[in-house]
């Protein structure tokens, strides 16, 4: 599974970023990101979720958070 | 007496403001809810070019006012501005033109329509004479309040009361972080606890939620009355809650029949200042007789904001 770090990114690059990065992968394929606590781990799943992906888990890991969602439909 | 120059009839409802320097008005157009359509803005814009001097002021409730009309130019304007169906708004002890932020259509904090709460309040109410003084109507889809509903004669403010779906709750913890109320908290099963007391229904739980465990059971309003601002300002109090977006409209007129009534002979006072004299029971036991689901037990006066003048 492809882990992408958006730690250190702010809102709403790190969104951003992680939309491009999910152009390049299959429908169905799922992914990690990593999120800093705070604004972007309030605003970039919800975002995610909004664009039609599945949100599969959220889990705080040592101040940071892994984040795991399928990727929806095109 | 001399035959009118302009169509009187323009001048009924207002809108039309005496500038300084001879001969010269301020145009104030109606624009609820502060939206505007490319074509309209670009009527207004032909407008102001061909009669005014250059440009427009935005008001501080939204609205485009056109500066520098000569009185003589009204039925031209107002004709053709009429061409892409824009109106002039209203001043003087009347419903004002409603404000409202951009709402739930495009904006992801709106918990409401408040642009749609704005149009229709703005279709059935504006320019209703109110006998006394200004009536200003404002919608804020969410909490966050960016439009300052309270300090309307009545404000509304979009609620939610939320819902929990255990089942799909994956456990994440991000709606206790969210909630900045401390309403919630995760419990020792990895569950959030909801401490209804605490909740201001804002909503951010059901935002947040990446797995919309969390849901909207109640929408609606947070409705507040008696605020204004000026020499002498006031923050609106609660008179009901979660009050539906198609009763907004009735609601209003109501606090208007208990404002006309109540303010007989009292002059050029607003409703704020009229429910520190009649007491908040009374505007409360009003609203019951058609709102009794919506209406709160209790209330406050309308908090008095100490402008610290005179020293």
């Amino acid at each position: 599974m492809a882990t992408i770090d958006l730690r250190g990114v702010t809102c709403p690059t790190n969104f951003v970023k992680a939309k491009l990065e999910l152009e390049e992968i299959e429908t169905g394929t799922t992914v990690e990101f990593l999120l800093d606590d705070g604004e972007p781990v309030k605003n970039v799943p919800r975002s995610l979720k909004a664009e039609g992906h599945k949100l599969l888990g959220l889990k705080e890991t040592d101040g940071y958070y892994v984040l795991t969602i399928e990727k929806g439909e095109d | 007496m001399a035959e009118p120059k302009i169509d009187l009839k323009n001048l009924k409802a207002g809108g039309f403001i005496k500038e300084r320097g001879k001969d010269l008005f301020t145009i104030r157009l109606r624009v609820p809810g502060g939206r505007m359509s490319v074509d309209r803005l670009a009527k207004i814009t032909a407008v102001a070019q061909k009669y005014g001097k250059g440009f427009v002021h935005l008001s501080v409730r939204q609205s485009i006012e056109l500066i520098n009309i000569n009185f003589a130019h009204f039925d031209a304007v107002v004709a053709e501005l009429g061409e892409e169906q824009q109106k002039v708004a209203s001043c003087g002890a009347r419903v004002r033109v409603p404000t409202a932020c951009g709402g739930c259509e495009y904006n992801p904090n709106g918990l409401v329509d408040t642009q749609k709460s704005a149009l229709e309040v703005d279709e059935k109410l504006f320019g209703t004479v109110t006998g006394h003084h200004k009536f200003k109507v404002g919608f804020a889809g969410c909490p966050f309040d960016c439009p300052k509903s309270a300090t309307n004669d009545v404000g509304f403010q979009g609620a939610i009361w939320p819902t929990l779906d255990a089942d799909e709750c994956i456990s994440c913890g991000l709606c206790a972080k969210s909630c900045t109320e401390g309403a919630l908290t995760l419990g020792e099963d990895g569950k959030p606890v909801f401490d209804a007391a605490k909740c201001i229904y804002c909503g951010d739980c059901v935002k947040v939620c990446p797995t919309s465990a969390w849901k909207a059971e109640k929408r609606g309003y947070t409705v507040r009355v008696g605020g204004k601002w000026g020499r002498r300002p006031l923050v609106g109090t609660v008179y009901a809650t979660f009050l539906p977006e198609d009763r907004v409209a009735d609601f209003i007129a109501a606090v208007l029949d208990w404002y006309k009534d109540k303010a007989e002979g009292a002059g050029r006072v607003r409703v704020g200042d009229i429910i520190l004299r009649e007491g908040c029971q009374s505007l409360l036991d009003h609203l019951k007789q058609d709102f009794a689901d919506f209406v709160v037990e209790k209330t406050i006066p309308p908090q008095i904001i100490n402008t610290q003048l005179p020293l």
